[in-house]
């Protein structure tokens, strides 16, 4: 697609941003950088550090693709998007992909056109309370004040829930997970409800996490993952299988650690075609056959990425849970690489 | 005039569309039209044709699906099983009542301060210069999220109020400070309330036809009645004797801690009381700077004189100097008030559910229908500034002086 | 009689005021104390003064600039106090934003020479000669801003050039409104389809999906910086400034047209700016978000900061044409009949008698916008971008200043602050100047 007209005017601003074309491989590969949409800020999926350098267990998936695709987990361009732009922006093609801890649903899958590429975290919606408030399950919160964090499935869900069961409620919406954290923890709102893992990582963060309890019910699903435009399989394909290897390199026992020595080659032959020491699964892909191994190399196994970012050691302090690989009582599962 | 005799005989060329100014300005016109209608045609164009390439076609039939959200504050009936036209109408009362207050307190305080910024005494001209530049020098947006971080953080919880050795109590039982929003008596209109609401009507009518007839009177005889009292009079007592006579149709309900939170009162949330009050205390800085001008532009002269005709102080203010200035202020009060409304859009900041939180926030997330919210949403705004701009502008012609 | 004078020849020494008419204790009753009422005022006055003192001073001096943490600061300070180490922390952050840190000498320049390039405007004392470099700088700035080859700006700067050769001989040849018309042509040509060329000729091409990168000619330039990166004040500045500058021509074009006498005109000018004053700016922001894309021809994109850019200036633009049709308005019209009859058409009597003089008494108007517009790019916030409202959100969502609230926000109003008020007190001093009344 040769384009001679150029916005003189633009490239005036020294702005000039690429023009979308059929592959987006060719687009990132062109321009060198992955644009990777993700969240404004929220602990321990997705939030720039004191340097600018974004860090969070959404922003691994997304270093792990630049890392396939273009060699170096350091090549992407995070646009931080709202909640409410973030389907315009991967839609309008000023995304690459988007890892913005975002449901898979029927209607954003089939109706808004795009294509999820997996699960990298399963979650289900929860309700923080104070202990002190003795409330013991969700069907006691008749008449309670609600903090709801807007603009997700967050809202429905709720207003699904009190409504089948009956009970009244005040709910009170908020844009941001800082803000409702600070309503929450002054009272002003009876439950925090959100996804049980921010619910997770914003207890850990409070003074006192001993004083809050998450409820038993998880009152919805909520498999939060990738997904990029539908009509690009090559981009999906490319998408779905980094967060696989991630996977599967944790199920094989590949980790960042002991990469050189696997890809030396090893008995297992899963292992070497996923390193690419056998067989050509990269090239397949339209990359080479080092991807995964610069996948591993750049974020670690999913294990890793895991721990590194939301796991039990960091403040977020969440547990795998769901989110243990399928042998270990979980449902992380990548299909074979084979 | 020769070149017209020239034209005149007929002879027309085509540089005459350029050169010839009866015909310059049409021609530039229609260069313009031209342009303009290009420029839509290629707007419209690129919106069609990307609108395709995502396989959407512009369509509000989503304004009739069921919303599936709850909305906290609502002025009309609204579930989540309600469509998303309703939860817009919902919105957009939200902002009428935030404007609409936020308008009234804002001139209240903006015109006390405004007079005050001008008092002889130091400390208190002082203390209104540093209120002014303080306010309106810091961005609204930051003015409506501090006031909502203080309202969640100084006042008590509800809790507070609980128990025995309660740490926060009711005013005399009927009002109640929370971080949640404040709790006041909420009244209940039983059978027979309808006939004191007519009569409290009838009141307001007599009041405004007794203030007639008394500058009438005052302008026949030259006396002055203590018409304050009377029309309080009028005001009160009818009503008073009519609430009585249908065996207290109307009563109070107060506020009571039930379960998670106060029952039984009117909750005024803390989203609306901090978004009215940001923008009441933002725009009035704007309006005390107004009506300081207002003031200032009246000549000393007007206040000599009518100091020097023996007008006590307050007088010169309420009979010659304000009526004047107003003329000045009522200008720059408009543009406040389409300020104050268009700003209320940013209660999205606090989670107040204005139009632009339902339809332009919720609704939109929730249906994907960007193009038809934003543009609904442009319209609304747009209907209700031009409605402020005519309404004021027929008052600011009915005040304008009058040159005879 | 003689010798003898009844005319004192010295001075008697100077007596002391009566006690109680001057120094302080005069000065509290004449102004604080002049009635029981006024006495009673004071007081409340002066204890609501030293409430609000007591209240926050502790905690903003009692507060500690150290610590990384929240958590940490808190169990330094105990709870009451001020934790500003966020700010020390975070400082570069809310002043640039992400912009690489080897490059932030480059807005911090492009911020002192836009203070070189406002002051002949703002301060009429200064040699005229300094507006040549008014005139320059929004390349200047946004060479410096955005990086890149330095053939860009040249370039387009070029464009103007040649729309001005190009409207000197058209001028001569085919009259005023041809010349105009052409040489707008002849510089929108230049800027669609040669300037991209050129640019890339002179300073070299970055790798496309169909081309690869090319070394240009001169490829004289320095480091790019993505928008992306740009974020805090800076950003504020960087939209406030471009949003004013760039919405100058089109605010002159909007506030002649609804001048005009010419229907069409005046009515495209009139549903424009009221449009546009009618809806909030959070709505038009909302269209740079989401929209703006599917109004440009498929395919294009643009980032968000330059689309945000687009309807600010738009915006603006509304506003400052009814600043300056203010300032015609308030022209004498001795002035338009003087143009009139010296013979000079339309362009040239705006160009040289009308314009000069109504641009002039705009600027309080224009300084006053300015302030307007910079508090609303706080708005931004709201579609994501971080500036430092934006940044706040971001900020507390790291787990080391989760929960953090007043250091940031009493911070960025100080910022803001210091900026409008002293922008508003030069637009103050400037109007007392300009008025010519009693």
């Amino acid at each position: 697609m040769k384009k001679s007209v150029f916005l003189g005017t633009l490239a005036a601003a020294g702005l000039m941003a690429g023009f979308a074309s059929a592959g987006t491989l060719d687009d990132v590969q062109a321009r060198d950088a992955l644009k990777c949409g993700v969240s404004t800020g929220l602990a321990g999926f997705a939030a720039p550090d004191a340097n600018g350098r974004w860090e969070g267990f959404d922003v691994a998936v997304c270093r792990a693709v630049a890392a396939a695709v273009l060699g170096d987990p350091e090549k992407v361009e995070f646009v931080p998007l709202t909640s409410k732009v973030r389907f315009t922006a991967l839609a309008s093609g000023e995304v690459d992909m988007l890892s913005r801890v975002t449901t898979w649903t029927f209607s954003r899958d089939v109706d808004l056109k795009f294509t999820f590429t997996g699960v990298n975290y399963y979650d289900g919606q929860g309700f923080m309370v104070r202990k002190d408030l003795g409330v013991a399950s969700a069907t006691e919160l008749d008449g309670a004040t609600v903090c709801i964090t807007t603009g997700t499935t967050t809202e429905l869900n709720l207003a699904d829930y009190f409504r089948s069961n009956g009970m009244e409620y005040e709910p009170v919406p908020i844009e941001t997970n800082a803000e409702a954290q600070q309503q929450y923890l002054s009272g002003a709102c009876d439950v925090f409800t959100t996804d049980s893992s921010a619910l997770a990582a914003t207890r850990a963060t409070f003074e006192n996490p001993g004083e809050h309890m998450v409820l038993p019910e998880i009152i919805s699903k909520e498999p939060l993952g990738p997904l990029v435009r539908q009509g690009d399989d090559q981009w999906a394909d490319i998408v779905r299988w980094t967060l696989n290897a991630m996977i599967t390199a944790e199920e094989l026992g590949v980790t960042s650690a002991n990469l050189d020595e696997m890809a030396a080659g090893s008995d297992n032959p899963e292992i070497n075609r996923l390193l690419g020491t056998e067989g050509t699964l990269g090239e397949m892909l339209g990359l080479d056959n080092d991807w995964a191994k610069r996948i591993i190399a750049s974020v670690g196994n999913y294990g890793e990425a895991f721990e590194a970012n939301i796991g039990e050691s960091t403040p977020i302090g969440l547990s795998r849970g769901l989110n243990a690989l399928w042998k270990q009582g979980g449902l992380q599962y990548s299909p074979p690489f084979r | 005039m020769a070149m017209a005799d020239q034209n005149a005989s007929g002879s027309f060329r085509l540089s005459m569309l350029i050169y010839d100014s009866r015909y310059r300005s049409m021609t530039i016109q229609v260069i313009v039209l031209i342009m303009v209608v290009l420029g839509v045609v290629w707007l419209v164009d690129n919106l069609l044709s990307n609108l395709s390439a995502l396989d959407k076609d512009p369509n509000f039939g989503f304004l009739w699906e069921t919303s599936g959200y709850d909305i906290n504050q609502r002025l009309i009936e609204y579930s989540s099983q309600s469509t998303h036209f309703r939860a817009a109408e919902v919105g957009l009362l939200n902002t009428l009542l935030v404007a609409v207050v936020g308008c009234f307190f804002a001139t209240l305080l903006g015109v006390s301060i405004g007079v005050m910024r001008l008092s002889k005494n130091w400390i208190v001209s002082r203390l209104m210069t540093v209120y002014i530049e303080t306010f309106r020098n810091v961005p609204v947006l930051l003015w409506i999220v501090f006031a909502m971080a203080i309202f969640i953080e100084v006042f008590p919880q509800p809790k507070a109020f609980r128990g025995d050795n309660a740490t926060a109590h009711m005013i005399g039982d009927a009002v109640a400070f929370t971080n949640r929003g404040i709790y006041i008596p909420r009244l209940e209109f039983h059978e027979g309330s309808s006939f004191v609401v007519y009569t409290l009507i009838a009141s307001i009518i007599g009041i405004f036809l007794f203030g007639k007839w008394a500058k009438a009177h005052q302008e026949a005889t030259g006396q002055i009645l203590p018409t304050f009292w009377i029309k309080l009079g009028i005001l009160i007592i009818p009503a008073l004797v009519v609430f009585f006579v249908m065996g207290k149709p109307i009563q109070m309900f107060y506020p009571e801690l039930k379960g998670f939170n106060f029952k039984g009162g009117l909750h005024l949330r803390n989203s609306l009381i901090a978004l009215t009050l940001a923008l009441v205390i933002y725009t009035s800085a704007f309006i005390a700077e107004a009506v300081r001008a207002g003031i200032m532009a009246i000549s000393k002269g007007q206040t000599e004189a009518a100091l020097a005709l023996g007008l006590r102080p307050k007088r010169v203010m309420s009979l010659v100097v304000l009526p004047q200035a107003l003329r000045v202020i009522v200008p720059p009060l408009i543009s406040q008030y389409l300020n104050l409304t268009k700003n209320s859009s940013l209660a999205i900041a606090v989670g107040y559910m204005d139009i632009t939180g339902t339809l332009g926030g919720i609704t939109l997330n929730q249906t994907g229908r960007e193009l038809e919210c934003i543009l609904l949403l442009m319209i609304i705004y747009l209907t209700i500034s031009l409605s402020i701009s005519m309404v004021m502008n027929i008052y600011n012609n009915s005040v304008k002086l009058k040159e005879r | 009689m003689s010798g003898q004078s009844y005319i004192r020849t010295e001075m008697l020494p100077e007596q002391p005021a009566p006690l109680g008419e001057t120094g302080i204790p005069h000065w509290l009753r004449e102004n604080m104390f002049s009635n029981w009422l006024n006495g009673i005022v004071s007081v409340v006055a002066m204890a609501f003064v030293a409430y609000v003192l007591y209240l926050f001073l502790p905690w903003a001096i009692q507060g500690t600039w150290g610590y990384g943490s929240r958590t940490e600061c808190l169990e330094a300070v105990g709870g009451d106090a001020a934790c500003w180490g966020v700010i020390r922390d975070r400082f570069n952050q809310l002043m640039f934003g992400f912009y690489p840190y080897a490059e932030q000498w480059r807005p911090m320049l492009a911020f002192v020479l836009m203070l070189v390039a406002v002051a002949p405007i703002l301060f009429d004392k200064l040699p005229r000669k300094m507006l040549m470099f008014s005139a320059l700088y929004p390349f200047i700035g946004a060479w410096l801003l955005w990086g890149g080859t330095i053939w860009t700006p040249l370039m387009v700067l070029a464009g103007f050039f040649i729309g001005y050769i190009v409207f000197r001989i058209a001028e001569g040849l085919l009259g005023d409104l041809v010349g105009i018309i052409l040489a707008i042509l002849a510089t929108v040509i230049w800027w669609l389809f040669l300037v991209g060329p050129v640019i890339g000729f002179l300073g070299g091409t970055e790798a496309t999906a169909d081309a690869a990168a090319t070394p240009g000619l001169l490829p004289w330039g320095i480091e790019s910086v993505k928008s992306s990166d740009f974020g805090g004040l800076m950003l504020s500045l960087t939209i406030g400034t471009s949003g004013i500058v760039l919405s100058f021509p089109l605010g002159i074009i909007l506030a002649l047209g609804r001048q005009s006498d010419m229907f069409l005109v005046k009515t495209f000018s009139v549903i424009y700016i009221e449009f546009i004053r009618g809806v909030p700016l959070i709505t038009l922001l909302f269209v740079a978000h989401v929209l703006l894309n599917y109004f440009l021809p498929p395919g294009t994109s643009f980032d968000l900061i330059l689309r945000v850019v687009i309807m600010v200036t738009m915006f603006a633009a509304a506003y400052m044409a009814e600043i300056i049709r203010g300032g015609l308005a308030a022209l004498p019209t001795g002035q338009y009949e003087a143009a009139d009859a010296l013979g000079l058409d339309y362009w040239k009597s705006m160009r040289l008698i009308i314009m000069p003089q109504a641009l002039k008494i705009s600027i309080p108007g224009i300084v006053g916008t300015f302030i307007g517009l910079f508090k609303d790019t706080t708005l931004v916030s709201i579609i994501g971008l971080m500036d430092p409202v934006g940044l706040t959100n971001a900020i507390r969502g790291t787990t080391d200043w989760n929960g953090i609230v007043w250091e940031l926000y009493l911070f960025i109003a100080v910022m803001f602050w210091i900026f409008t008020f002293s922008m508003s007190r030069y637009s103050m001093y400037l109007e007392r100047k300009l008025q010519t009344g009693h």
